[in-house]
């Protein structure tokens, strides 16, 4: 157990972590030492219900939240103690969807995954734009890319947010209940796709979800309850 | 220009601003409204200071003499016109023309109503308006009883150009005294004055019987080519007596505004009323700015998600700030202008759009949008990536 290093270090490397939210009295244990990895280019699924802390953990993974006890270190980047600068230049490399779209409503769909791709460094703007072209021609939307959020559908939009979060080029994908919104075909549809291109840029994806057609997709499943990850069974 | 290409993003802040047009509509109403009232009340307030000067830049002349008791152009004291050919002494002198000056009745030759007018009274022969024109019309002075009428006199003094320049003979009483217009000259209603006449100074001592044979009101001075009127100031001053003040016609100028700038309100009124747009501005930017910061606050989080910085997102607002102060100020300044053009024809007073105020009022409009955008900026800092999942 005490070699250095494995062939390739884990993605995410989550050991002993706990968390609290509120004060005094209302102090309350969120999650309770958590420890898990997550591969480069594995795609692992995290089912729980309600109010167990799937999104803390993910806020947290995601250097949106301060760590606060245990070791949380993601690409080889310790969180705990981070400094926000850091954290803030970590946060390029993980690509976030979110349960809701979170598109920004002045911007057409294009200009939307432009946003994405323009945090890359080292492109022209034209190069930048031609790449945003790209991803909604790969979630299927050439032909919406001048529309805006309001008259997309509700499917649309999520890919969308999809190809926002892929033009960053992350190298984790996190996804919370990113298919709360849509109906269920059009959310397997949503689902596969992220799957596919993750996939194809080696991202790897933690995805948080209650919709049980969907759990065939991960390479690993794990479930979480009252804080806790449960051991799977064997 | 190949950094611009590779650091330039998604025009954001332009973005936020042209797919909401109601409100940006209202903003740039807000601000365009304030642009307009401190043009107008600056325009105003400077127009007004200009206007008690219009006959002062008129004349010909390098310094001017004056009693030390005259205030201002509406209570002139004289002097003794002995003092103005003293100077003559002077070697840098090269001429002068001894001006009286005084407020005397005009009778309306279509209604008859009475009016004050200013009167100037000089010596036909000598140089008086800078005006090369003038020194052929005055000639005509040289008849006892005629006057030279300024064109640009108010309204309220009768048809006198018009009636003029269809060739009738214009006769009027002056003081209760019978005088024919010989002519128009063009000087402009000033603050102490709504029209002026000129005459010489035997015609106007005997419209004027108070003023006394040898005393005057002004003395113009014309100095040698580059000779240096402050200079020739200091040495006149200190030859002459204290029954007189010598000025240069900047001094002259300056002493005429600075009477109604310290002895009225004018200038704190008008300030005020600019004081009022800007503030009525920084209200109206600061609430659309503030309100389009929270509504967005949930997509400036996601941004911040993605990994923006904050400083970038400060810089966005800034950005909206800058924007609107620009798209604000544009139709504010041409407002200005044809407001301006309104003014000048409705009041004749000489209301103009100079660089200095153009460049004024565009800064107001900018401190007032930026400061806006730096309050609203306070929001910002509500945005927490962590509570939009
Ligand atoms: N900002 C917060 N402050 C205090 N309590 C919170 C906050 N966010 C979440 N919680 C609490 O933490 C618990 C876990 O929440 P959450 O991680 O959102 O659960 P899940 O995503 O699994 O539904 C819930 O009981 C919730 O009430
Ligand atoms: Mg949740």
């Amino acid at each position: 157990m005490n070699l250095p290093s494995k062939e390739i270090s884990p993605a995410v490397d989550i050991r002993g972590l706990n968390h609290w939210f509120g004060n005094g009295e209302t102090r309350k244990q969120i999650l309770q030492s958590i420890s898990m990895q997550i591969e480069p280019g594995e795609v692992v699924l995290l089912t729980g219900p309600s109010g167990c802390g799937k999104t803390t953990l993910l806020t947290l993974i995601g250097a949106l939240r301060k760590v606060e006890d245990g070791d949380l270190i993601v690409f080889g980047h310790q969180l705990r103690g981070s400094l926000r600068k850091n954290r803030q230049r970590l946060r390029r490399q993980i690509g976030m969807i979110f349960q809701g779209h979170n598109l920004l409503r002045c911007l057409t769909a294009e200009q939307n995954v432009q946003m994405g791709s323009d945090l890359l460094r080292g492109f022209s703007y034209s190069e930048r734009r031609n790449q945003a072209r790209e991803w909604l021609k790969v979630v299927g939307l050439e032909d919406q890319m001048n529309k805006l959020p309001h008259d997309l559908s509700g499917g649309q939009k999520q890919r969308v947010a999809i190809a926002r979060a892929l033009a960053a080029r992350p190298k984790l994908l996190l996804a919370d209940e990113p298919t709360s919104a849509l109906d269920s075909s059009t959310g397997r549809e949503v689902v596969d796709l992220l799957k596919r291109l993750a996939r194809n840029q080696s991202c790897s994806v933690l995805m948080v979800t209650h919709d049980p057609r969907i759990l065939d997709v991960a390479d690993r499943l794990l479930k979480m309850e009252d804080g806790r990850l449960i051991p799977p069974v064997r | 220009m190949n950094s611009f290409w590779k650091t330039r993003r998604i025009p954001l802040a332009w973005l936020l601003l042209s797919r909401q047009p109601l409100r940006l509509f209202v903003a740039l109403a807000g601000i365009c409204f304030a642009g307009i009232l401190m043009f107008m009340q600056l325009g105003f307030r400077d127009g007004l200071f200009d206007a008690s000067v219009t006959v002062h830049k008129l004349f010909d002349t390098d310094l001017v003499l004056m009693s030390p008791r005259s205030m201002s152009s509406i209570s002139m004291s004289g002097f003794p016109r002995r003092r103005l050919i003293q100077t003559m002494a002077h070697d840098d002198v090269i001429g002068i023309t001894p001006v009286n000056w005084n407020f005397l009745l005009w009778r309306n030759p279509e209604t008859l109503s009475t009016r004050s007018i200013l009167a100037l009274g000089f010596e036909p022969s000598d140089p008086l308006l800078k005006d090369s024109r003038f020194a052929f019309k005055a000639k005509a002075l040289n008849i006892r009883g005629r006057v030279l009428f300024d064109d640009l006199s108010r309204n309220e003094f009768g048809p006198v150009s018009k009636w003029f320049l269809e060739g009738r003979t214009v006769e009027t009483e002056v003081a209760g005294k019978r005088v024919r217009v010989a002519g128009l000259v063009s000087l402009g209603p000033s603050f102490g004055a709504d029209g002026n006449l000129i005459t010489s100074r035997e015609t106007f001592l005997n419209l004027s019987p108070s003023t006394p044979q040898g005393s005057i009101e002004i003395g113009l001075i014309r100095l040698k080519p580059y000779s240096d009127p402050e200079v020739v100031v200091t040495s006149l001053t200190k030859s002459l007596p204290n029954d007189v003040r010598v000025l240069t016609r900047n001094e002259f100028i300056e002493f005429e505004k600075n009477y109604w700038r310290t002895s009225t309100s004018i200038g704190f009124i008008f300030s005020l009323g600019a004081a009022m747009g800007f503030v009525v501005g920084c209200v109206i930017v600061y609430q659309i700015l503030y309100s389009d910061v929270s509504d967005h606050l949930p997509e400036y989080a996601t941004l911040l998600a993605m990994g923006y910085r904050l400083k970038t997102l400060l810089g966005v607002v800034a950005r909206e700030g800058i924007l609107l102060a620009i798209m604000g100020y544009l139709p504010a300044y041409a407002s200005g202008q044809a407001l301006y053009a309104l003014v000048r024809n409705a009041t004749k007073l000489p209301v103009q759009m100079d660089i200095d105020r153009a460049v004024l009022v565009f800064s107001l409009i900018l401190v007032m949008c930026m400061g806006s955008a730096l309050l609203a900026m306070r929001r910002l800092v509500d945005a927490d990536p962590a509570e939009i999942f």
